[in-house]
């Protein structure tokens, strides 16, 4: 890998929940086939894997970017979903406004935002009403 | 007292059929958690080898890689689908489904000496 890093992008389709996850799927071979230690790529595959969740469940689908660095990987999620209205509420853990039927799905229990916010050292949201949302999580090697 | 046990060992106090992985039915494993809900397989789970669930769709699958576990067991019958079969076997995790309930599949394999889940520190 060179000092400018390497860069993955992926559209996250939101009409397919079954195919939800196959960006950090991508993601974690690439880290392993890099050689990242193993603790530092599950932190990042289980944040990015939250995040991909979110955009199918919330925004209909967005991008994901991911920058890989030697001592960093950043990672960017775009959606042009509704927006979070009230961020200290959504980061609550249990707080969830995702709908019985993806309950049913094993998923909308409010542990998303705290769960990427937990596994990485920063994660910081943009989010606007009506135009969507953006998160960026970084975390360090 | 905690024991290690195969994997082949789990499919045989489970009575599992097994769906995919006979490759790696020798994997020593030490620990199982249980749930029908990934978004707390993801939040509180560390260092787990076996999932136990009866919630049936990919995301299962993909909660499983994301975790590193080596097998999914599937509780109640539950038939996963030929696309999750394959979605395991890609990723190199033993799939199987037995009858047992939930807390007999849970009890039987910590009966057995399998660590339970220690939930994961913040």
């Amino acid at each position: 890998m060179t000092d400018a890093g390497v860069n993955f992008h992926f559209d996250v389709d939101g009409d397919d929940f079954s195919s939800a996850g196959a960006a950090s799927v991508e993601v974690k071979k690439h880290l392993r086939q890099l050689g990242f230690p193993p603790e530092v790529i599950r932190r990042v595959a289980i944040a990015m894997y939250e995040g991909e969740i979110n955009m199918v469940i919330h925004a209909n689908g967005g991008t994901a970017d991911v920058l890989v660095l030697p001592d960093e990987i950043t990672m960017v999620l775009r959606d042009q979903g509704p927006g979070i209205a009230d961020v200290s509420l959504a980061m609550q853990e249990g707080f969830s406004t995702a709908r019985d039927s993806i309950r049913s799905l094993g998923f909308g229990a409010g542990m998303g935002l705290p769960n990427m916010k937990k596994y990485t050292d920063t994660m910081e949201i943009e989010t606007e009403l009506g135009k969507g949302t953006k998160i960026v999580m970084k975390v360090k090697v | 007292m905690v024991r290690i046990l195969k994997i082949r060992k789990i499919r045989e106090l489970l009575d599992a059929e097994l769906l995919c992985g006979e490759d790696q039915l020798d994997r020593e494993v030490y620990s199982a958690c249980s749930s029908d809900m990934m978004s707390d397989v993801l939040a509180f789970v560390k260092d787990q080898a076996v999932l136990l669930t009866g919630l049936v769709n990919p995301q299962v699958i993909r909660t499983a890689e994301m975790m590193d576990m080596h097998c999914v067991v599937f509780v109640r019958g539950k038939n996963p689908t030929p696309e999750m079969v394959e979605l395991a076997r890609s990723s190199g995790i033993v799939v199987m489904h037995s009858a047992l309930r939930m807390f007999e599949a849970c009890g039987t394999l910590y009966s057995a000496g399998l660590n339970g889940t220690k939930v994961a520190e913040a």
